[in-house]
């Protein structure tokens, strides 16, 4: 089997993550022997000491391995990408939460598929058999597939799972879909996601689980519904 | 193109099927019910696609058994190297 020579960079978006991120980059560790990464975390100013806690991991793992690129407010979450991207010294960047949502042990499968595949983007679902959520309720699931089924009517996306944000970029992808995108929060994920399938992209998906956060806040808030549905139709329009 | 010039460009298209269709000999008052058919049918097919999806949502209740297991892993290590972990 062919060496891997490509060179993976993680970028973590963090706010007020400060246990997250160090059970996140143990986990990196842990699944992701004998592969070329670096962890590059956005923090956007966490007053509860989540940049301290990064240092000390710095400390652990390495600076070369682990990159503090932090921000001095929370600027949202596109440009945390874009900062990010600025800092990656790898060819294929991988965009994760912080959360625990994301287990880290999928990462061996995504660059699999990739390396199968030869795609330009892996994207984690969690709607399809082997993927799953625990944590739901009923409310959440059903807001969830109600939201999908509209987006898959009006868009025809061509990825089961478009508000996913655990996904592999080919860096330059990443970098010319990213600059095309004006949307904020989740509904940028939507956008980066429809923006590459038009334009053609090689897109393939995993099954990823996702357990709902164990620890900190969730930063999910009440007018989801009314921005969701302001997002799809200015993707119906724009892309 | 954008998306919605695809979205319309069909609208137009079944329209004109329709219109054509209300010029042949097909009963007037039925084909003038059509397009009314033709949205409930949607909405109800989307509702059934909400609903089928909802029934087979996949779960993976023992992740969370799985991720507690990590965590402790994680905190075990992590606190004998010198980074905080006892915030909760």
């Amino acid at each position: 089997m062919e060496i891997n020579k490509n060179k993976y960079s993680i970028i973590v978006p963090t706010y007020n993550e400060r246990l997250n991120i160090a059970l996140l980059v143990y986990l990196v560790f842990k699944h992701l022997r004998d592969v070329d990464f670096e962890i590059i975390v956005v923090d956007d100013g966490s007053p509860d000491g989540t940049q301290e806690v990064v240092k000390q991991l710095q400390q652990v793992y390495g600076e070369d391995r682990i990159l503090l690129r932090a921000r001095p407010r929370k600027l949202g979450l596109g440009t945390a990408y874009v900062h990010g991207l600025k800092h990656a010294s790898g060819n294929f960047v991988v965009i994760m939460d912080a959360d625990l949502s994301h287990h880290p042990k999928y990462l061996p499968s995504f660059i699999r598929k990739q390396l199968e595949t030869g795609a330009s983007i892996v994207t984690g679902t969690r709607y399809v058999k082997g993927g799953g959520v625990h944590g739901w309720n009923l409310m959440r699931k059903l807001t969830s597939r109600g939201a999908n089924v509209l987006a898959q009517t009006l868009l025809w996306p061509g990825v089961s799972d478009l508000t996913g944000s655990f996904r592999l970029y080919r860096k330059s992808v990443l970098e010319d879909v990213i600059s095309s995108c004006v949307s904020k929060g989740y509904v940028f994920q939507m956008e980066m996601i429809v923006r590459a399938s038009r334009k053609r992209y090689h897109i393939e998906e995993v099954p990823i689980t996702f357990v709902d956060r164990v620890y900190g806040s969730s930063k999910l808030g009440g007018s989801e519904i009314v921005e969701y549905l302001k997002g799809l139709a200015y993707l119906l329009v724009s892309t | 193109m954008k998306h919605i010039v695809k979205l319309l460009a069909l609208l137009v298209a079944v329209s004109a099927f329709w219109i054509g269709l209300l010029e042949t000999v097909m009963p007037r008052s039925y084909t003038w019910l059509l397009p009314v058919y033709f949205v409930v049918s949607l909405g109800c097919y989307g509702l059934l696609m909400v609903g089928v999806g909802l029934m087979h949502f996949p779960t993976c209740p023992q992740e969370a058994g799985l991720l507690q297991q990590d965590i402790a892993e994680a905190k075990e290590f992590l606190k004998q190297r010198g980074v905080d972990v006892d915030y909760d």
